[in-house]
């Protein structure tokens, strides 16, 4: 018992940290510019970054289990371009949403089957699914296609009012029920338990009788559900499909976990630690924009800088992890 | 150990001869103003690039490592190169903006290096800081805008020609010395000792991290030079192209050449021939018409087919099958 109470604290450090660095970030921006701590900036965060969230939770399941997804930002590159193509071939936009799901679910289906079954490593299967889906994105079309469809058009520039004059797209409301959906199996489902399971030691989990091969396939399924979802909310955002959407934006979700306090290895994290990175992104984003003079290229470097921080810090609670013996070398 | 070699080279002949068959000019070799010319030159001269990096690659993956972060540190040498060289049309100003670039990239290898062995960061993990913040870098560098340079020496880099292009000769030079220090002295089995098992090497004396550190170092002066070669073809650096996806057609590369990404073992030869296997498959979807980049269907296919049959979950399932036939 007292090993738990001591051991609790450093589980939530990570993402208490996360949730201190956006509180700091937002603080800064909130002292020095006027009108940045407005209820209409943190609801631009959510608007901007809706399709993030969804892929970070994605990313997040993948992650837990030990795995990483490098083909996510292409697969949202190929929703959108599924998306724009059957609106202009005049397919009904219901019938669009389900191809588009069943494409990213199917893609994520064969590459965690590849992974498991014949046990090469993620990170080259889903480099493989990235080359794939972008080359399928130039297959279907070369150059831009954009959205005209009146529905999704609609869909897209619709607002809800909230108390206090702030007003957010559909496209939160989906990225906050995905959320909520990813919190309720991570914790309430026994395919989340057994997913923090194999992520914290695969062979021990397999001795426990745990459905590891459901679990390592599963994961690849919900983050290709994820990629497809986030395409569709991304062509909410652009009203276009193009095959160089979203180039890079795989790095953005892996930052995202990663700040968010997700461990690399696996095993350890949490869904609203994601949530939080990817706001603390967003957050740099506005705080850049804001002070006007700084080029755009500079988040990119801040990035890179957060991410070595908490990958070192990391390294920190994985050897106290080693020294507890919690963890088998 | 010998059909390590026999299938990409297979398919290296396969896809030459479908070149044949599609433009039957395509071995054609002609000599102009004492230059060579022709398809296979095309081929050696815009595969130069992607062999120096996979060079480099391969010693990481031997390691049991990998290195994302070339293509970032590419651009950031041709940032920096094309930056100082300015307007200057001397053949000094584009040496001394060459050595520049080449030491700054070899302390990002440094960084790369001390960040795998010195914190013993997960190497994807790793690279990926550089991967994302350098291009970043190159962008602060270049100020965002694309720099063109009109310095004759500088062009020779990537476009000149002593009979063969210039770059595929600095390549290959590369792809020799670096035969000739692993597989002449022990420093090759060092290395595959390292990728095997770093405890067991380390308390073998085997000085595991400054290896690790060292090809690190090495990968990312390969890239810078590669990154040089881009950017000296067409007199420019471009910060966000200049080497975008070069890092996945080099692993593509190494592991089509049958380096196994479990580190432990490398083949040199089989580099060269996965390098030229990618560039040949980018030249034939070329010149068969389809949209430059549909190849990257093709590769993903190369590499799953590829990944496959090194696994030996997949060789046990098809021996299996063999004998069951049999």
């Amino acid at each position: 018992m007292t090993a738990l109470t001591t051991r609790l604290p450093s589980r939530f450090l990570p993402v208490l940290a996360t949730v201190v660095l956006f509180a700091l970030t937002f603080g800064v921006g909130s002292v020095r510019y006027e009108g940045f701590a407005s209820g209409q900036v943190i609801a631009n965060l959510f608007i901007d970054n809706a399709f993030l969230i969804v892929l970070a939770v994605g990313m997040t399941f993948v992650i837990l289990s030990g795995g990483i997804d490098l083909s996510v930002g292409s697969v949202v590159a190929l929703s959108t371009m599924v998306t724009a193509a059957g609106l202009r071939a005049g397919w009904p936009v219901p019938l669009v949403i389900i191809a588009v799901l069943v494409i990213g679910s199917t893609l994520g289906l064969l590459m965690g089957l590849v992974i498991h079954k014949f046990d090469i490593q993620p990170f080259i299967v889903t480099l493989a699914g990235m080359f794939l889906a972008r080359g399928l994105c130039f297959l279907i079309s070369v150059e831009s296609v954009s959205i005209k469809d009146t529905t999704f058009r609609s869909v897209a520039t619709a607002v809800i009012e909230l108390p206090g004059g702030v007003t957010i797209t559909y496209n939160v409301v989906i990225a906050v029920l995905v959320v909520l959906a990813a919190l309720y199996v991570l914790h309430r489902t026994r395919f989340g338990r057994a997913t923090y399971a194999v992520g914290g030691n695969e062979q021990s989990a397999l001795l426990m009788g745990l459905p590891t091969a459901r679990v390592k396939v599963g994961v690849y399924v919900i983050s290709g559900f994820c990629s497809a979802l986030a395409g569709l909310l991304f062509s909410l955002y652009m009203l276009s499909g193009y095959g160089l959407h979203a180039v890079g934006m795989e790095l953005d979700a892996i930052a995202a976990v990663v700040i968010g306090g997700t461990l690399l290895a696996g095993g350890v994290g949490y869904v609203l630690g994601s949530l939080t990175g990817v706001l603390v992104l967003g957050t740099i984003q506005t705080l850049i924009s804001f002070q006007g003079t700084l080029s755009s290229w500079w988040t990119k470097i801040v990035i890179g800088a957060l991410l070595l921080v908490f990958i070192a810090v990391q390294r920190g609670m994985i050897r106290g992890r080693r020294r507890q013996g919690a963890v088998a070398a | 150990m010998k059909n390590r070699l026999l299938w990409p080279g297979i398919a290296l002949v396969a896809l030459l001869l479908l070149n044949l068959v599609v433009t039957p000019s395509f071995f054609a070799l002609r000599i102009q103003d004492g230059h060579l010319y022709g398809g296979l030159v095309d081929v050696l001269k815009n595969g130069a690039p992607t062999l120096l990096i996979a060079i480099g690659m391969t010693l990481v993956i031997a390691t049991r490592g990998i290195d994302l972060s070339v293509g970032a540190v590419a651009a950031i040498a041709a940032a920096v190169t094309c930056v100082h060289i300015g307007t200057s049309p001397d053949i000094g100003t584009a040496l001394v903006g060459m050595a520049i670039a080449l030491v700054l990239c070899a302390a990002l290898g440094l960084w790369n290096g001390f960040l795998v062995a010195g914190l013993g960061i997960q190497p994807i993990i790793a690279t990926l800081v550089l991967m994302t913040a350098g291009r970043g870098i190159a962008m602060l560098v270049t100020e965002g805008q694309i720099i063109t340079v009109n310095n004759d020496a500088y062009r020779q880099v990537g476009a000149g020609f002593v009979v063969l292009p210039i770059s595929i000769l600095i390549s290959l030079a590369v792809l020799g010395l670096v035969a000739l220090a692993t597989r002449k002295t022990a420093l090759g089995m060092l290395i595959e000792a390292v990728g095997v098992n770093p405890e067991a090497s380390r308390l073998a004396g085997v000085r595991a991290r400054t290896i690790i550190w060292t090809v690190y170092v090495f990968a990312a002066v390969c890239a810078g030079i590669a990154g040089l070669m881009i950017s000296s073809n067409v007199s420019a650096a471009d910060a966000n192209s200049n080497g975008l996806w070069i890092e996945m057609d080099a692993i593509l590369a190494v592991v089509i050449g049958g380096t196994s990404l479990a580190g432990g073992r490398y083949s040199l030869a089989g580099t060269l021939l996965g390098a030229m296997i990618i560039q040949t498959l980018t030249t034939t979807v070329y010149t068969i018409g389809v949209a430059t980049e549909v190849t990257l269907v093709f590769k993903a296919v190369v590499v799953i087919t590829v990944c496959l049959i090194q696994s030996p979950k997949a060789r046990a399932a098809l021996s299996f099958r063999k004998v069951a036939v049999s």
